[in-house]
């Protein structure tokens, strides 16, 4: 039944921080596609709006049933988002050399997608079930491992190296959240790390320089090493105020690759300065931080760890972006979550964050 | 707070780690904070700075498409510079004068330069802008004198394809084109950009990777105009390797002189490798006119053209063999039993079966005849009657292990099967049964029977090799200069076909009677001091009675006349060159396609008998 301490406990502060960085990516959106706007550029900005009303049509959807429902069903939306997966690499369409999206006539997206959120599910039930609190050790951990190794070794597959990867950092951060005991970490690490020169001299030679351009760009100095020339001459030339809404010549040029994509956050710094970089990094951190305080808040453990996971999903991506066109990490086709291009990664963060909401307006709840 | 599942300890526990996270989400944010610090304010002018002054470029530095070459290390095909030239829209003071100044110079079209402007400058106002690829010397002297006048201009040198022989070996060389979007995606192409050319047939399409190299690139600093100033960091292009083919350029050259103003096709082997040495196919193309990009209408007229001229005949020309499928015949009969070489058979010029009569080329007949004489003068009648005996079915049994109706498996251009007909196929494909009067047809080469020349051309050097059929190929080594690694031919058995020594030798030596005795029909091929051995062939087009109506009005139409073979294999005794040669329509195989035969040994063999060791 609805209850209308639901509506009492919406949670403004969160759906404040969403709608304003929707209005700051699309704006920025409008700029980085402005030079391109009579070549189809203008319509990036307006399907993104498009977008952005989609994503919170689903962010308001997940808010309606009580989030305990996904603790009872949560292997079969595993086991769905597994089985969408295998399908993409069979009937998936193939886009520049990667099978990553599923086309049901009129929409497609990317299964990937779907499984980031169904793993971080069975994550928060299987870390919320064990009765008492004890540290984890590698023989309790083995069924993560196995829910974890099947959606990335799928991913990898199509392949998306990005998501793969991405997917295994938030999981790792969460199982280390949920606290790891010391020896097994350490073995882990060690074991992790004694594994890697095997794996590596398996590889075929085009798989490893591919990772060797991957942490080292500088030695693919035609393609990411370029891109991160551009998007650094493009943040830095910014200096305090930035050259100001439409004025930046890095993005009018055209020197700056995939301005709207994954570089969306270089066209920010070129033009509002190291002023709107910090604004908008600091409306990140304060979600990340709410999200923690929702953790903090929730009234079951489920709830708590599922909201964990969600904020570790987003805090990854932000970081790896932003550090990605500031260049301090290597380039990774991973989008400024909830800034860049993109309605797949959109609708499905916002779903995310639908059921961070939903977690917030139940805190106070019980059955 | 109440939990409904937490114990206290959980909940510690959780406060702590919440709090742990939360200080290392403050520290990772403040690390990027700094960073942007770093960029934005620290040196944030010297990206000013860059940003302004601009720019920095990426410019492709193109790979060197590697060269062929024939056997003997001729080039056939190399890289030639070519001008272009280009407009940097930004670079531009006085368009309208600019425009007025190329038409005057160079003879530009001056709305073809505003459009093209146009288009570009307002997007890209740096990104050069291609006027006219591939100027004359003339032209670039012309602009290089006047290249003060002309502001914005800029002269780009980049290598282009050159097929130093025009139409030599088109077909199998193959021609360039630009790569199309369903290449682009298919990841058969690593490192290819839209724009780029790629082999799209030939040799050309086979070694494409291996030609092709890889391009490098160059981040440099250009100012404002799109000079270089310096070079930021640059990736070499690793040149494409060498091919060396298996063709003998002047006998490919020779064949297609023979064939000049003809249709046709002629494919020369090695019989003891199945190395192809020439292969020639009529009419034929410039593959030079594909490279810049070739117009629509150059194109369709090439393709529309009658005589298919991108079409290689000697890989997919299907023709009836005529007579040169009595060799054949000839020995399933002696090994199946069914033909005793001394059995003399009389030839009147007419055969009857049923109410059907079949007639001798020779209409007069050859009177009594052995199986050497019926080889030597092609008498149709002793093989009729000895096609009767065998059946169709043990014909084609032999005539697929001699390789016929499959492919030779030639690894380059598209290669027809031909037909070898059974009594099974007929009914299947038509639902009748086979009528012992098409064996009748079949035992001369006609009726359904097709092949293509590479398949006669390999099934004649199986017939003096000792009965090998070897894979057809053309490539003989492929490698950068002066690297031994590299691609190197080997020898591909396909089949070794058991037939008794015996009886080879005596198809062999009724061969050599073919060109050598006095009445072979093959007597046009004689050469002095080589033994040269062959058959000739004259493939009906339409029936022998159609024929003989128009024999009283004068001469048959083109398109109803005879398609003239020749099969030959030299020296007999020490093969070293088999051949297929077809002329369409040209009536008598011995006429018309003997002497070819006579041309292409006598400078083959005449030439490069030490070049060609023999090989068992």
């Amino acid at each position: 039944m609805f209850d209308r301490r639901l509506i009492q406990n919406f949670d403004w502060i969160l759906l404040l921080f969403l709608l304003l960085l929707a209005a700051i990516s699309i704006l920025n959106l409008y700029s980085a596609t402005y030079a391109i706007r009579n070549v189809g550029g203008s319509q990036v900005f307006v399907k993104q709006i498009y977008w952005f009303l989609i994503g919170f049509a689903v962010f308001l959807l997940m808010t309606t049933f009580n989030y305990s429902l996904l603790e009872r069903f949560a292997y079969p939306v595993y086991f769905i988002s597994i089985t969408l997966l295998i399908l993409v690499l069979f009937v998936g369409k193939v886009a520049s050399g990667s099978q990553r999206w599923l086309s049901l006539g009129l929409i497609s997206f990317q299964p990937s997608e779907v499984a980031k959120i169904a793993i971080l599910i069975v994550l928060a039930k299987f870390f919320s079930k064990k009765g008492g609190y004890r540290e984890y050790r590698l023989r309790d951990l083995w069924q993560p491992f196995l829910l974890i190794v099947i959606p990335f070794v799928l991913i990898l597959k199509e392949p998306d190296l990005g998501t793969a990867l991405l997917l295994v950092v938030v999981c790792f951060s969460v199982i280390l959240f949920v606290k790891m005991h010391w020896r097994s970490l350490v073995i882990l690490v060690v074991s992790a790390l004694s594994v890697a020169p095997f794996i590596w001299f398996e590889l075929k030679e085009y798989q490893q320089l591919r990772i060797l351009s991957f942490l080292r760009p500088d030695m693919d100095p035609l393609g990411s090493g370029y891109h991160i020339n551009q998007s650094k001459i493009a943040i830095g030339s910014g200096l305090f105020w930035g050259k100001g809404f439409l004025k930046g010549t890095q993005t009018r040029l055209h020197f700056l690759p995939e301005q709207h994509t994954d570089f969306a956050f270089s066209v920010l710094g070129e033009e509002w300065g190291f002023v709107g970089s910090v604004l908008l990094l600091l409306l990140y951190l304060f979600l990340i931080l709410w999200g923690l305080n929702i953790a903090k808040n929730s009234k079951d453990k489920f709830g708590s760890i599922l909201a964990i996971c969600i904020v570790a999903s987003i805090f990854w991506q932000v970081v790896v972006n932003v550090g990605m066109v500031a260049g301090l990490l290597p380039v990774v086709g991973i989008p400024l979550v909830l800034f860049s291009y993109g309605g797949s990664s959109l609708i499905s963060t916002m779903a995310a964050l639908g059921l961070l909401m939903n977690i917030s307006m139940r805190r106070f709840m019980f059955q | 707070m109440r939990r409904s599942d937490f114990d206290p300890t959980s909940i510690e526990i959780l406060n702590k780690q919440l709090k742990k996270t939360t200080l290392l989400i403050l520290v990772v944010f403040g690390v990027l904070i700094l960073r942007l610090w770093f960029l934005q304010i620290v040196n944030g002018s010297i990206y000013r700075t860059k940003s302004e002054s601009n720019r920095i470029h990426l410019r492709a530095i193109p790979a060197f498409r590697g060269i062929i070459l024939d056997r003997n290390g001729e080039m056939l095909v190399g890289n030639r510079p070519s001008y272009d030239l280009y407009v940097i829209p930004e670079g531009v003071q006085d368009q309208e004068r600019l425009s007025r100044s190329l038409k005057r110079l160079i003879g530009l079209e001056l709305q073809m330069i505003e459009r093209k402007l146009d288009g570009a400058s307002r997007r890209y106002p740096f990104r050069p802008v291609c006027l006219k690829r591939d100027i004359s010397r003339n032209e670039l002297a012309v602009l290089e004198t006047h290249r003060f006048n002309l502001p914005g201009i800029m002269i780009k040198v980049k290598p282009q394809r050159h097929y130093i022989r025009g139409n030599l070996a088109a077909h199998l060389l193959g021609y360039l084109g630009e790569i199309n979007e369903d290449q682009l995606k298919s990841g058969r192409y690593p490192g290819s950009k839209p724009g780029d050319l790629i082999g799209k047939t030939g040799v050309e399409w086979k070694w494409q990777p291996f030609l092709n190299g890889m391009r490098g690139g160059e981040q440099v600093e250009v100012d404002a105009a799109g000079r270089k100033i310096r070079s930021i960091s640059r990736k070499p292009p690793i040149s494409g390797g060498n091919v060396y083919l298996t063709i003998d350029k002047d006998l490919q050259a020779l064949a297609e002189r023979c064939l000049k103003d003809k249709k046709g096709a002629i494919v020369a082997l090695n019989p003891n490798n199945g190395e192809i040495l020439a292969m020639a196919s009529s009419p034929c193309f410039d593959p030079n006119l594909f490279v810049g990009g070739i117009d629509r209408t150059t194109w369709k007229g090439i393709v529309s053209s009658k005589g298919f001229p991108l079409q290689n005949r000697a890989l997919s020309g299907q023709y009836p063999p005529g007579s040169i499928f009595k060799i054949l015949v000839a020995l399933a009969g002696l090994e199946e039993g069914v033909i005793d070489p001394e059995e003399e058979l009389f030839c009147n010029g007419t055969y009857s079966l049923g109410k059907h009569t079949y007639r001798c080329w020779q209409k007069h007949g050859h009177g009594m005849v052995n199986l050497r004489r019926a080889l030597v003068e092609s008498c149709d009648v002793y093989f009729y009657k000895m096609g009767k005996r065998l059946g169709v079915d043990k014909i084609a049994r032999y005539a697929r292990r001699l390789g016929l109706g499959k492919v030779t498996g030639f690894p380059v251009g598209q290669e027809k099967e031909g037909l070898i007909p059974t009594s099974k196929w007929k009914l299947k494909r038509f639902g009748v049964p086979w009528q012992l009067g098409e064996t009748i047809s079949v035992s001369i080469g006609q009726s359904f029977v097709l092949v293509t020349p590479i398949q006669m051309a390999s099934m004649i050097a199986a017939v003096f090799n000792g009965g090998f059929i070897f894979k057809p190929q053309v490539t003989k080594r492929a490698g950068k200069a002066g690297d031994d690694k590299g691609y190197k031919f080997k020898p591909k058995m396909i089949e070794s076909v058991e037939i008794s020594k015996e009886h080879l030798e005596f198809v062999k030596s009724a061969l050599v009677g073919v060109v050598n005795d006095t009445r072979g029909t093959g007597w046009r091929a004689k050469i002095k001091n080589i033994t040269v051995a062959g058959k000739t062939g004259t493939a009906q087009v339409i029936t022998l009675e159609k024929e003989e109506e128009f024999d009283g009005g004068g001469e048959l139409p083109y398109k109803f006349r005879d398609h003239a073979w020749f099969v030959a294999v030299a020296p007999a005794e020490r093969p070293r060159i088999a051949l297929a040669i077809i002329i369409e329509h040209g009536g008598h195989g011995g006429r018309a396609a003997a002497p070819i035969g006579k041309q292409m040994i006598k400078s083959f063999l005449g030439e490069n008998r030490q070049l060609l060791a023999y090989e068992p």
